[in-house]
């Protein structure tokens, strides 16, 4: 399995990251770290620019974080029209390590607030494609 | 610092939908740019197109605009920076004149964004996110800004109504201005009611896509002397990015790369926020102007919705800003923004803009920025 079965549209097959799929599938959210200095990346980055070097290992994304900033898109692109209301955001999960998300549709939009506590979760979407989201921690 | 000098500005009509061709979109900013110079399409010895190739049909547009203009055998470039590619272009037109190499370069910007469907054009507008990592959540262009409005609304307590004030600020100039899109004003009910995009954005809290092209002529000093009444002296050039990604971002309150950027404008120009006495910000959307406040020094982190509920950016306050009507009346055709943003600043200090002149304006500012964030320019002007 590549690349191209992640989120709801997929404009990147090949990558040295595909695993990350992989770790998906079997429940797991992960980040990268380089073996040599330490730098934690999410989204997974397989290359260490500072190092340089390309000596990374995956590390699991544990919560829970909270929640930094978020919209409600009412207009979807191309693609997303369908899933219109959907609300993007952005979590810190420690670190200064932050993750790019949407929040689960479980949680009311009215129930959004800054600074709640969130988990970072695996999700399958239809068609067999994976994703992960935001939902209560 | 009086090296490089801007001799002529123009722009075409924006406009929804213009009905011509790119190469006579830029053929109208190109002439009005022309207007009164004692230089010809001969004396520009170098071009510099600017768009944002994605909404393009024509490959390669440098080569196109530049045989259209009769502007060959002279070297044709072609710059982009997304919506902030003309500022963009600008910087390296400094620099080939500062260098030697040129001595009259045409920064030409262009758009024509009504070749595509509004929602084929938000798709291409999400693709400028990182496309691996968050484009496949289904990021568009205003939810974007639409986290910054957010978070700025949360941690400073700015309001829904101040957004509206910069639109009502800005399309009552809009109205005056014969080359806007939107040449009416609105009322802040209008705003509130308006429907929501990307929460708390609302239709008239954002710029709409538009047709359009400007033209900047820049001169060496010994050239621009000669040719201009009214050389108009580029005084300070800021340049900074910050990451695609809206996960790298270390403030969602603020634009890194527009406050480094002015910091090095400032610097440069040797001068300070209060020196300013008229700027043009990038107004995608009414929270970019807010931020714009801040991050150029105008206004406190925090305080900047201040500037406009006490009409302080208004053509007689304190730092009149956006007073040509700014993108969300004019609308937004990409690469051309920025020129179109310069044209204004040349206006107002060479005492030509009739439409809403700052009195004995001397020293501009225009802030472009490309993406969410990513690409920021600051230029400031001296008359």
């Amino acid at each position: 399995m590549g690349f191209e079965t992640f989120g709801k549209v997929s404009f990147t097959s090949e990558t040295k990251a595909a695993a990350f799929v992989d770790y998906l599938a079997q429940g797991k959210v992960m980040g990268t770290r380089c073996k040599a200095c330490g730098t934690a990346y999410f989204p997974p980055k397989m290359d260490c620019p500072s190092c340089p070097d390309s000596e990374t290992e995956w590390v699991e994304i544990t919560g829970p974080g909270k929640l930094i900033a978020y919209s409600t898109v009412h207009y979807g692109p191309a693609g997303f029209e369908d899933d219109a209301p959907y609300t993007i955001a952005v979590g810190e999960f420690g670190n200064g390590l932050h993750i790019f998300s949407r929040i689960s549709k479980d949680i009311k939009v009215e129930e959004i607030k800054p600074g709640m506590k969130l988990k970072v979760v695996p999700i399958k979407l239809t068609g067999d494609r994976l994703s992960y989201e935001f939902q209560k921690a | 610092m009086d090296d490089v000098a801007i001799v002529g500005v123009g722009q075409s009509a924006f406009t929804r939908k213009s009905g011509v061709s790119i190469r006579e979109l830029c053929f109208d900013a190109f002439k009005e740019a022309m207007t009164g110079l004692d230089l010809t399409n001969k004396d520009i010895d170098a071009s510099i197109t600017c768009s944002a190739p994605e909404y393009d049909k024509q490959r390669t547009p440098s080569g196109l605009i530049s045989e259209y203009l009769e502007l060959t055998p002279s070297p044709a470039f072609y710059i982009e920076s997304v919506c902030s590619s003309s500022t963009t272009g600008l910087r390296v037109a400094y620099s080939l004149i500062k260098s030697g190499l040129h001595r009259v370069v045409a920064v030409i910007g262009f758009q024509k964004m009504s070749e595509l469907s509004s929602r084929d054009s938000a798709e291409r507008m999400g693709r400028g996110a990182d496309i691996m990592w968050e484009a496949p959540f289904g990021i568009s262009m205003p939810s974007g800004y639409a986290m910054f409005a957010q978070a700025h609304m949360a941690q400073f307590g700015t309001t829904v109504e101040q957004l509206a004030r910069v639109r009502v600020k800005n399309a009552s100039y809009g109205a005056k201005n014969p080359k806007a899109t939107y040449r009416k004003e609105v009322t802040l009910e209008e705003v509130l009611t308006s429907a929501p995009v990307a929460t708390p954005l609302k239709m008239f809290d954002a710029c709409a896509n538009a047709d359009g092209a400007s033209c900047i002529i820049v001169a060496s000093a010994d050239v621009a002397k000669k040719v201009s009444k009214i050389p108009i002296w580029i005084a300070g050039l800021g340049a900074a990015t910050d990451t695609m990604s809206m996960s790298g971002r270390k403030s969602l309150t603020s634009l890194s790369c527009a406050k480094d950027a002015a910091a090095q404008a400032y610097k440069m120009a040797g001068v300070k926020p209060q020196d300013i006495d008229v700027a043009e910000v990038h107004d995608c959307f009414t929270i970019s102007e807010i931020l714009a406040y801040e991050d150029l020094g105008f206004a406190k982190p925090g305080e900047g919705a201040r500037l406009v509920d006490e009409k302080q950016t208004y053509v007689d306050g304190k730092i009149p800003v956006n007073v040509d009507g700014g993108l969300l009346s004019k609308g937004h055709p990409v690469g051309a923004t920025g020129g179109s943003q310069m044209r204004t600043i040349v206006r107002q200090l060479r005492g030509e803009a009739t439409e809403a002149q700052v009195k004995n304006a001397e020293i501009g500012l225009v802030h472009n920025i490309g993406g969410v964030g990513q690409y920021g320019n600051v230029v400031i002007l001296r008359r």
